[in-house]
């Protein structure tokens, strides 16, 4: 076995190791040098990106799977943790990297006025860490275990400004939500460990009855992680987490409440894969119905809320519960296509996946967006703001990009995504279709508001002096508007090699 | 011999310690008396976990110079000390978080909290 190999079936463990090793080599290099730090960290992330996209060129044409045995690997052994990567999870891998890797590099300018940085940095691996693990987790304590790492870090960096009391109390209401949830989560854990004796999620799939305590145990599983992933009625903290927190930390956190739709996902289509067709009919009925109904609530909540707005990051942050709306809408019709037993089931899950790395993008370019406003301006208010696009001209041109792929406006990835949903929930009700075009219709006259607002207009002489963000914040900026552009430009690429073999896991045990 | 009810007497107090934590976190609005309702719940769910492996008449399980007889399952022993573990730091971080709520606010009262400038 050369080098190449043996560092490729150990990929699915240093993608894990590597970001947490690096945590907590961080304070010490802090100690050296600040510059030295960020740039230790960057490179952190950008070597764990290339074991991710490495392991992904070989899952996306291998058709393989991956799996990592810690521990004994002989099978008489009962204890030990299994990772086993798929499409899908190595798809839910990319969105993180990129998110974490994009949030660094703006960081760089965004966050040197502030103390405490070693922190930061530190908080951001691990972070990155939780996020990566509990993606490529096979094992269902494990996924508990990094869901609760990730929940700590990304609640001490919500709070990361510890001057400013709303901050704190944003991560104190994250904190609490994520801790009972989390809680919750283990409670299922222990109900299915009961009822099978086991902990991994194949091994489960297997045995699984879906009898009484085990419908008990979904119930506690997906409402907690739907919790965490601020689908409504339980998106209350989603707006002032996401609205307090520092510009490229809200960005990161789009990549946790998607890591935990992930594990919605996971337990509904791989541990819940199990059971019998007869089962499995009635199941995903009442499932499908039940989530295409908190969607639709999802969607109109979250953009009627965010037309109230006068703050821009919360503004955005409802609008991100909005978008939340769609990509459940589409995996909950898929559900419900699966149980009248109609084809068209495979085109919404298509739909639903590949909006997820979408929205990730789009929502992560107008939070990087109001970040560098934030940063030249030091405002929040969109009452306050006004001409901003005479100083800031690359920020403006950001923010018509990531305007358009929200709204889900032709050239951008939001167009391409979001007609795959509305062509495929109109074989449910042509009025889930109507339903979601209003919402996305709300929400380009949601930026469109702000666009008038923060860029256009004349010039207020308070803002004569403002200068356009700095380099890093750019080229982070860059980066993702690029990504949508590309995404938006050849949607077959992305669909035909990324989505499609990360929907297959979803349907394999669905319509085979 | 053992009537029924005795073995469920576990299950029942993991039930009441869940939803005493529950009632604690939804209705009380002291943040303190917030963190315990959570830190109840915890309590509760580890012991769930403690007492799904536990048998009637076990022993600890410690192969070395074990007295023989039946052995408690050590998984749940093991994931119990993870939870505790991971429960210790959520509550350290919860109350240095009270602590700095204080400090701002001058208050513990959850409807004085949150205001403010943005």
């Amino acid at each position: 076995m050369n080098i190449y190999e043996i560092l490729l079936t150990n990929s699915p463990a240093l993608i894990v190791a590597i970001p947490l090793l690096g945590a907590f080599l961080t304070p010490l290099i802090s100690r050296i040098n600040g510059k030295l730090r960020n740039l230790f960290a960057i490179s952190v992330l950008g070597l764990t990106g290339f074991f991710i996209f490495w392991l992904a060129a070989n899952i996306f044409i291998g058709k393989e799977t991956f799996s990592y045995v810690f521990g004994g690997v002989e099978t008489s052994t009962v204890i030990r943790i299994i990772f086993e990567v798929d499409a899908l999870s190595i798809f839910m891998a990319i969105i993180a990297i990129i998110l974490a890797f994009v949030g660094t590099v703006y960081s760089w300018a965004f966050m040197k006025d502030n103390t405490g940085l070693d922190k930061y940095y530190t908080l951001i691996l691990l972070m990155t860490t939780g996020m990566l693990g509990m993606v490529l987790t096979g094992d269902m304590f494990n996924f508990f275990v990094f869901l609760e790492i990730t929940s700590i870090s990304s609640c001490a960096l919500i709070a990361f400004r510890t001057n400013q009391g709303f901050a704190i109390d944003a991560g104190f209401k994250y904190i609490v939500i994520s801790a009972i949830g989390a809680l919750f989560v283990l409670f299922a854990i222990a109900l299915l460990y009961s009822q099978y004796n086991a902990l991994n999620m194949a091994v489960l799939a297997n045995a699984i009855k879906y009898d009484f305590v085990d419908k008990i145990a979904l119930v506690l599983l997906v409402g907690a992680l739907a919790m965490k992933a601020g689908i409504v009625p339980m998106h209350m903290w989603l707006p002032d987490a996401y609205g307090r927190a520092p510009a490229p930390i809200s960005l990161i956190l789009v990549g946790v409440t998607q890591a935990s739709l992930y594990g919605v996902l996971r337990v509904v289509f791989t541990v819940y894969g199990g059971i019998s067709e007869i089962l499995k009919v009635n199941a995903y009925l009442s499932l499908g119905t039940i989530v295409v109904i908190l969607a639709i609530a999802t969607m109109l909540v979250g953009v009627i809320m965010a037309l109230k707005q006068f703050d821009f990051k919360r503004m955005i942050a409802y609008a991100a519960v909005a978008e939340i709306g769609f990509m459940i809408l589409a995996i909950g019709t898929g559900l419900y296509l699966v149980g009248v037993g109609s084809l068209g089931a495979d085109m919404a899950f298509k739909g639903g996946v590949f909006h997820i790395i979408n929205d990730a993008l789009d929502i992560g370019l107008l939070f990087l967006v109001a970040g560098s406003v934030y940063y030249a301006t030091k405002e929040t208010s969109l009452d306050k703001m006004g001409g901003l696009a005479r100083n800031m001209k690359y920020t403006t041109i950001f923010f018509i990009i990531g305007l358009l792929a929200v709204a889900g406006m032709p050239p951008m990835n939001g167009f391409a995504s979001k007609l795959i949903i509305y062509e495929s929930i109109y074989q449910a009700s042509p009025l889930l279709s109507i339903v979601a075009i209003l919402s996305s219709i709300m929400l380009l006259a949601v930026f469109v508001k702000v666009f008038h607002s923060a860029f256009l207009g004349p010039a207020i002489p308070k803002f004569k002096n403002v200068k356009e963000a700095p380099k890093s914040m750019l080229l982070a900026m860059l980066l993702i508007a690029c990504l949508i552009i590309f995404f938006g430009l050849f949607p077959d690429f992305i669909i035909n090699n990324i989505v499609e073999p990360a929907t297959n896991v979803l349907t394999g045990g669905v319509l085979s | 011999m053992t009537l029924p009810f005795a073995l469920n007497i576990p299950y029942i107090a993991v039930a009441l310690l869940i939803l005493l934590g529950l009632y604690a976190v939804i209705f009380k609005r002291n943040l303190i008396k917030i963190v315990i309702g959570i830190t109840l719940i915890e309590s509760g769910v580890n012991m769930f976990l403690i007492t799904l492996g536990y048998r009637k008449g076990s022993i600890a399980p410690i192969y070395t110079s074990s007295p023989g007889g039946i052995m408690a399952l050590p998984v749940p022993q093991a994931l119990t000390l993870t939870s505790i573990v991971i429960g210790v730091a959520v509550l350290a971080l919860m109350l240095s978080l009270v602590i700095h709520l204080y400090r701002h606010y001058n208050t513990l009262d959850v409807r004085k909290i949150g205001g403010g400038k943005e």
